[in-house]
C-alpha cells in the first residue's frame, strides 16, 4: 500500500540564486568604490539617447562605463560607443530581462576599481525586471512624456522597485499635451517619495538637476562607506 | 513574460528537494506577493510545461496570493496598503513606501509521498 501524502515545509526563495550572484556583486561594487545605477524602461522610451547624454556629460568629471542589455542587436552599444566611454552589450537572445549573472560574466574582465559610475541598461520593458536584482545601488526607471501620465499606474511593481524617476521627451510635452503635475501625483501614489526628475536628452533642459542628484548620492555613498 | 524561467525554478527547486529526501512531489506550495511582478496564471500554465519530462511531472502549483502590507508612520503600525496604485496606509491615508509584505516568490512547502519501496 502506498503510504498517505504529506506535507513538508521547505521555505525556499525561488530567486535565490539570482540573489546571492547580486548581493556578491553589489559587495564586488562596494569594495571597488563604484556607484551602479540600472536603468528600467518600456522599448522606444529614450533610454539610449538619455543614457548616451547621461555618460557623455558625466564622463568630463567622473569615470563611468556602461552594460546595456538589447534582444537581438548591438545597436545601442553602437550608439553609446559615441560618448566614448566604455560600453559592453549583452545580448539577451529572446531573454525579457537581465539577471544578476549576466551582469557577473559581461564585467569578467573589467577593473571596476578604475570606475566612479557603471550604468546598466536594461531590455526595454517595465514587467519583467522588477523581479531582478542585480546588485545596483539604484534602480532609475525613465518614462517619456509621449507613453502618457498613467504608466505609474500600469505597471506599479516596476516603480515601487525603483529608487528615482526620470521623465524625459521634455521637449515634446506640448505637442503631446502631457501634463507634467498629473505624471508626477501617479508616481508618488505608487512610490511616496520617491525624487522625479524630468528632462529632454535632446534639448538638455533639466538635465543639470538630474546630474547634481547623481554625484550628490556618489557622494553621501562614499561618505557612508567611510564611517 | 518571465514565468516560463520561474515556473522552471520552482520545478529545479522541488526537484531537487525531493531528491535530497527521496520523495515524490505531488504539489509545491507557493506564496505570490502582488509585489513579485510574476502574474499568477502566466505562471499557473508555464508551470504546466515547465514539468514535462521531470520527476514533477502531473504535479499541481498551489499558489497563496499575498497582499501588500506597509508600515505606516503615522499609526506605527502595519497595514494593508490602500491599493496597488495607491501607497497609502489604508486606515488614515498617510503615504508610504515601506512595505513590510508583498515581494514573496516563495516556495514554503512541499505535498509529498514516500516513494514506494523497492521489492525486495
Amino acid at each position: 500500500m502506498r503510504p498517505e501524502p504529506r506535507l513538508i515545509e521547505v521555505r525556499r526563495n525561488v530567486l535565490k540564486q539570482n540573489d546571492v550572484v547580486a548581493r556578491s556583486l553589489r559587495d564586488r561594487f562596494h569594495a571597488a568604490g563604484v556607484f551602479v545605477v540600472s536603468l528600467v524602461s518600456s522599448p522606444g522610451s529614450g533610454k539610449t539617447a538619455f543614457l548616451e547624454k547621461t555618460l557623455t556629460l558625466l564622463r568630463t568629471t567622473y569615470r563611468v562605463a556602461a552594460l546595456v542589455g538589447d534582444l537581438a542587436t548591438e545597436n545601442d552599444a553602437l550608439r553609446l560607443a559615441r560618448s566614448q566611454a566604455p560600453v559592453k552589450q549583452i545580448t539577451t537572445g529572446t531573454l525579457c530581462h537581465l539577471e544578476a549573472a549576466m551582469v557577473q560574466s559581461a564585467l569578467e574582465e573589467w577593473n571596476l576599481n578604475q570606475l566612479d559610475f557603471l550604468f546598466i541598461e536594461n531590455v526595454g520593458n517595465l514587467v519583467c525586471p522588477s523581479s531582478y536584482d542585480l546588485g545596483e545601488e539604484l534602480r532609475l526607471v525613465l518614462i517619456s512624456v509621449t507613453e502618457g501620465e498613467d504608466k505609474p499606474l500600469k505597471y506599479p511593481t516596476i516603480f515601487n522597485s525603483s529608487d528615482v524617476a526620470v521623465v524625459s521627451k521634455l521637449d515634446l510635452a506640448a505637442a503631446v499635451e502631457f501634463s507634467w503635475e498629473t505624471a508626477y501625483d501617479n508616481i508618488q501614489a505608487v512610490r511616496p517619495g520617491m525624487p522625479v526628475f524630468r528632462l529632454s536628452a535632446k534639448t538638455g533642459e533639466g538635465i543639470a538637476e538630474y546630474l547634481g542628484f547623481l554625484a550628490t548620492r556618489l557622494a553621501e555613498w562614499h561618505q557612508a562607506a567611510a564611517v | 513574460m518571465h514565468e516560463l524561467s520561474i515556473a522552471m525554478s520552482i520545478v529545479e527547486l522541488a526537484e531537487e528537494e525531493a531528491a535530497r529526501r527521496g520523495v515524490q512531489v505531488n504539489a509545491v506550495h507557493l506564496k505570490l506577493g502582488a509585489l513579485s511582478g510574476v502574474v499568477k496564471e502566466a505562471l499557473l500554465s508555464c508551470y504546466e510545461m515547465a514539468c514535462e519530462n521531470t520527476p514533477l511531472q502531473g504535479s499541481r502549483l498551489l499558489v497563496e496570493d499575498v497582499s501588500v502590507v506597509i508600515f505606516c508612520p503615522r499609526c506605527r503600525a502595519q497595514r494593508p496598503v490602500s491599493s496597488v496604485q495607491l501607497f497609502c496606509c489604508s486606515e488614515c491615508g498617510t503615504p508610504t513606501s515601506e512595505v513590510v509584505q508583498g515581494k514573496e516568490l516563495e516556495v514554503v512547502a512541499l505535498e509529498i509521498q514516500e516513494c514506494a519501496p523497492n521489492p525486495v
